[in-house]
Parts: C-alpha cells; structure tokens; sequence
C-alpha cells in the first residue's frame, strides 16, 4: 500500500486532540487521530467539572446530546482545620438552565462522545495504537512512527495533544522529563451510591449537581487540594498535592486520600458508597515556565502535552479545548497558505496570547510557588479562621467587643498583623 | 472458499456488577467491547483465507453502535461487515437470533456460495453457547462446536477436520462442507493489525441490514420470537467457611489435619 499521508494528524484523543481533529475536520482537512487507550477516554483521567462554554464554541447545544452527569448549581470551599470548617460558597439553581455553566462528566463516556463528533465531521480514529515517535526531515515534522506493523503515517502537520506524559515531546527533546515541582499528583475514586441519596445528601434535584473543594489540613499543609464532585450516581471524591511536597512529606497519596474520606464532615458524605474505579494521574502544573516550545516546522503542541493547565483554579480541560481548537484553526490555517513552516504555525502562539489560555497562565505564573514558599497559607490561615469564627459564634456571656478582642489578641500571638498584611499583599501581587 | 463469521458486540463483563436489589447487570457506563471468543473466530477465518483464497463477510445482530465491533473485525482482515439492526429484533433470545442470523445467511446464499461460518464458542454475556448450534441447525449446516484446531479444509472434496475439546479428551472430527464452527480462545492468537489494515477499516462502508433486508417474519423475530422467560435471577450468597489453624510443629499439624478431614462429610467413602 503506498504511504499514507493525512492534513493533520492528531495525538491523542483527549480535550485537547479531539477539539483539534472535530475543528480541522469541520474546515474540511482529511485528519486520523491516534490514540493508545482501548476508545478516547478509556485512559483520560481528571477530576471531573467541564466547562459549558468553551464546549458551545465547538459543538453548538451540545448539552442536548452530550453524556452530561450533572449540571453545577452550587460551588463551595471548605478551609478545613481539625474537624471544623470554614466554608463559603453561592448556590443558584438557574445554573442548572439551558446553557448550563458547568457540570460534571465520567470522562470513559464523556470523552468517547466527544471524539464521536470528531468521527462524525470525518476524522479518523484509530485506537490501541501508541504514537512512538516524531519523523522528521529537513528539520521539519512529517509524520509520526506507532507501534503498529506499517505503521508510519504522514501529515503536513502533526498536532501532539498526548498528555502530561506525552512521549513525543519528551522523545522530541522539547522538554526534559517534568521536575517535581512541576507537576502535582491526584488521586480518585468514584464511589458509587443511589442517586436519590445523592440528592438527599447534597440537597438538589435531579440533574442538578454540587462541587465541594477543601484546602488546608486535607493535604498535610501541602500545596493542593481535596474534592467531592456530584455525578448521577456517583461521586468524584479526589485529592491532589505537588509531587515535590508529596516526596518531602514521605506520605502515600492513598493514605492521604483514605484520611480525607474518613474526616467526619467527609465520611457523612460518602457513608454506605461503594468504591468502583481508582485512578490516579500526573497534572501538568509548572505553567509558562515549563512550557515546551509550542510550535514549530509541521507541529504544534496542545493541552496537558504543553503545561496548559491553571494550577489556582484547577481549569485544564478547558484550556486543552481551548488551544485544540486554535490548532485546529490554524491547521486550516497552513493548509490555505500551503505553508506548514513556523511562518504559519507562529499564528498559534500568537492566537493564545490573545485567549485566556496564556493570558491566565501568566497572570499566575508565581502564584503556585508563593504559596508553595508560605505554606502557612494552608496551615496557619485555616487554624486563624477556625479558632476566631469558633469564638465568634460561641456564646458564652462575653459581649462582642470582648470576643473581636479576644480573636485580634490570639491572631497576634500567632502572626504578626504586618506579617499579615505582607503575606496577603504577596499574594494578591503575586495574582494580579 | 466463503467464509461467514457471526459476531457481537458485548459489555466487558469484568467491568459489570451486579445490582443487589434487582438482580440484574449494571450497563450503564460500562465499555462495550467484541466478544473475546469472536475475534479469535474473526481470526481463524481470516487464516484460512490467506491459504485458500476467497473472501471473510462478518455479520453482527445488535443496535448501531455495534458497528464498532465490525470495524475491529475489518481491521483483523475481514473483507464485508453487515450489521443487521431493526427494532423488530431487541429482545431476542438465542431461538429468535439464530432465527435473524441464519436467515441473514440465506440471503446471502442467494447470490454467493457460503462454505463455513465461524462463530465464538459463546458470548461473555449470556455464556450460553447456544447461538451457533441453532444457526447451523436452521441452516442445515454440520455443527462443530468447542473447536481448538482447523487440522485441514479441502476445498476440492469439500471436508473439514477439526480438534474439540470434550469432557475427558480431545476429539478428532471430519465432515462434510458446509459447517459451522465455533472456536475456543486457543484456537489461534489474535493479530495486532497493521496500519494499513486499521485505516481500510476505518474507511470502509459498514452495510445496514433490516428485517426486511432479509425478508424475516417479524413472528419469529425479536421479543415476540422469544419463547425464553428469566423467571428470576439471584446472586449466590458465599458458602459458608469455616477457618480453623493447627498449632504445633509441621508432624503435629498434619495429623491434626488429616483427623479432622477424616470427619467430614466432603470425603466420605474416598479416605481408607
């Protein structure tokens, strides 16, 4: 058979690959996506809220059809210490309408969906196969070499979206192997319980959903956090902290993750569930600073595969899609101009810039290792709230004067005000 | 030489459970996947054809998305997939399918030659086996069922010898074309196909078949052709275990042991 040869090829069929192959396919390019997983999202891994709009830009109303779990009407966070908690949070049922806003997915069926369109708009999808290398000639990407028998493929461009541990940038010698402070480790289980106790527990109605994120003592002080997501019958309960602090601290993420589910305030969300998958993956969280080169002759690099994940706000996903999509674009882009050099594939990069994806990531480009520098954000802060709203609130004859004295006079013993007052103004300069 | 090889599509049962008040399979979530025993049958056909020449035509009864697993069987080096999907048919038990699939095999007969049709020797599903005897039994097909070896097929007398397993042994069995077989899993190893095979597979055009398509009659077709009642279902509650430890030194231990075997009914009239 004479060799095949494709527009575009896709790797890896996550967020980020399958919005470069649905939208270099809708512009009409003869795309194939390579993907090792038994079907699009049989290995992908996160902890489980997508966002509705980046999703409309590539599908249209795709909540009609999409295998949505639930639609988010309440978001809180919990600043844990001891057995008490500090929380807030805001709940509005009209997030459940037409668009919703955000919502919960199982990614084995979520993403196998997703990749249907991309099947759907003519894209090619070939599963169970590993993309092992980058073929290269003339200092330029021309194909790709798989695992399978025969199996190099040819392509004006290759756009690499496999992942955080993706091997062909790694094999490319675009990055060297990701350091530990530059990535964090999570941790999952979904646990399964009936979905009218689902609905009791947390207080919503049928397809509607909650998501409960908790800092401070759940990671040991470690840079991270905990989490109980709502699926229809199930719960997304997970954990994740820097890979750095995990090998400081010497703790097992399980442990870590079998500590959180049995904290009381925990435990009475999850009790009589059944635990039905355990997972656990690398997050991409070293941000622009560890950001490979993110094109160049006949490629572009998508997602996770290219640290395009923001670490504060736990928002990866979207970015994937996001940057799958303007691969895409500009794919077509190349294919109109017939030029696949840097000339064209810099339009990508430029295109970022504008987006939110570097915007945001630069905007938080320190934040992670400030916090990671004060860990008495997720030690001390929590310990502060907890003992002063536990005064606040107990009654016990003192007037109110008296108690916002007594809570100044036990912050100070802890922590200067200055040092206060430095450690916040630190972290809104190190956000801004 | 005209191969025909009946598939499905089923979910990967080591991923189902049981719900515990209805009894019954668990689906939702869980990945379909072609049944094991059927690749290896996708598998031996495509072998054969590589000797003799002639053609493999895979055939699935299920909803639309059992076209995956047609695609899977394309990329093995099949030839034809046609999936047959109609309303008429959900709810079929294994009368009402072997029904679908053997009629499908008729029209097919009508304008080509079928000389063996390869099957599973059952689905990870219902673990029934039953499918691929009343196929050839419809057909009037010689039925070779639990094969671990295709010895030899002749085209030019039109034999088949084949090995089976049975219950103490290994049975050398030679007969007349046309047969259907079904296939243990050592039967052969399934490929890992090529890239060129995966991307003929991708681009092929899967034929849909309806009940009409084969001119079926819809009495004998799905639920209504399915004379079978689950009248009910239960999960086996663990027998009961008992655990008791021996002290002592390894002599001491083994004795104990033996004496207190000796006292149970499990191997009455087989010690001394």
């Amino acid at each position: 058979m004479a060799e095949e040869k494709f527009d575009v090829i896709v790797v890896g069929a996550g967020p980020a690959g399958t919005a470069a192959a649905l939208t270099a396919a809708k512009a009409g390019l003869d795309v194939v996506v390579v993907e090792r997983g038994d079907y699009p999202g049989a290995k992908n891994v996160m902890g489980g809220v997508l966002y509705a709009d980046m999703m409309s830009s590539l599908i249209p109303e795709f909540w009609k059809n999409a295998p949505l779990e639930r639609r988010i009407i309440e978001q809180r966070y919990f600043l844990v210490h001891g057995e008490s908690a500090v929380s807030i949070g805001y709940r509005n049922p009209q997030y459940a309408n037409d668009p919703p806003n955000n919502f919960t997915v199982l990614r084995a069926k979520f993403d196998k969906w997703f990749a249907e369109q991309a099947e759907a708009a003519g894209a090619f999808i070939i599963t169970e196969t590993v993309a092992r290398e980058l073929i290269r000639e003339n200092g330029k990407v021309i194909g790709i070499r798989t695992d399978r028998e025969e199996g190099d493929l040819y392509a004006d461009v290759v756009i690499i979206a496999d992942g955080v541990n993706s091997l062909l940038a790694k094999q490319a010698g675009f990055h060297p192997e990701w350091k530990p402070d530059q990535v964090a480790l999570a941790v999952k289980e979904i646990i399964a319980l009936p979905k009218e106790v689902i609905e009791d527990r947390f207080n919503i109605e049928s397809g509607q959903g909650v998501t409960y994120e908790f800092f401070g003592q759940v990671t040991n002080g470690m840079v991270g956090n905990a989490f109980v997501y709502t699926n229809n019958e199930s719960l997304s309960v997970g954990l994740g902290v820097m890979l750095a602090d995990l090998v400081k601290s010497g703790l097992h993420p399980y442990d870590l993750l079998d500590e959180f589910k049995s904290h009381p305030m925990v435990a009475a969300l999850l009790k009589g569930g059944e635990t039905k998958e355990y997972m656990a993956h690398l997050i991409p969280e070293g941000g622009v600073d560890a950001m490979p080169p993110l094109y160049g002759n006949g490629f572009m690099i998508c997602g996770d595969a290219a640290q395009m994940v923001n670490a504060l706000t736990r928002e990866g996903s979207n970015m994937a899609m996001e940057s799958g999509r303007i691969a895409g674009e500009v794919a077509k882009l190349a294919k109109d101009r017939n030029d696949f050099s840097v000339n064209t594939l810099s339009e990508y990069q430029r295109r970022l810039e504008k987006s939110f994806v570097l915007q945001d990531l630069h905007q938080f480009r320190n934040t992670t290792k400030y916090l990671e520098h004060n860990q008495h954000f997720l030690s001390l802060y929590p310990e502060l709230a907890d003992m002063a709203l536990h005064e606040f609130f107990l009654v016990d004859g003192a007037s109110k004067r008296e108690k916002i004295r007594r809570i100044m006079d036990r912050v100070k013993q802890k922590r200067s005000l200055w040092r206060i007052g430095r450690d916040f103004y630190g972290l809104y300069k190190n956000m801004k | 030489m005209h191969a025909v090889v009946l598939i499905k599509q089923v979910p990967d049962t080591t991923e189902v459970r049981i719900d515990p008040k209805t009894n019954t399979m668990i689906r939702a979530g869980v990945p379909s996947i072609l049944n094991p025993y059927d690749a290896n049958a996708v598998e031996e056909a495509v072998r054969w054809r590589e000797r003799l020449g002639g053609k493999v035509t895979v055939i699935t009864m299920g909803p639309p998305q059992a076209k995956e697993a047609l695609r899977k069987c394309l990329s093995f080096g099949a030839d034809r997939a046609i999936l047959l999907t109609d309303r008429a048919f959900a709810g079929a038990d294994t009368l009402a399918t072997s029904y679908a699939l053997a009629t499908t095999i008729q029209k097919i007969m009508e304008t080509e030659p079928v000389d063996l049709v390869f099957c599973g020797r059952q689905a990870i599903d219902g673990d029934t086996g039953q499918v691929g005897p009343g196929v050839a039994r419809r057909l009037g097909f010689e039925q070779l069922t639990y094969v671990i070896k295709v010895d030899e097929i002749d085209p030019e007398k039109g034999e088949i010898q084949v090995r089976r397993v049975v219950e103490d042994g290994i049975e050398v069995v030679r007969t007349k074309l046309p047969a259907l077989l079904t296939v243990e899993k050592e039967i052969n190893e399934v490929r890992y196909a090529t890239m060129p095979d995966l991307l003929r597979a991708a681009r092929q055009e899967i034929e849909v078949w309806t009940k009409d398509t084969i001119g079926a009659d819809p009495n004998q077709c799905g639920l209504k052709g399915s004379p079978t009642v689950v009248s009910k279902s239960f999960v086996p509650s663990p027998p009961d275990r008992h655990l008791q430890l021996f002290e002592g030194d390894v002599a001491a231990q083994a004795a104990a042991l033996a004496e207190k075997l000796s006292h149970l009914d499990v191997f009455a009239g087989r010690l001394g």
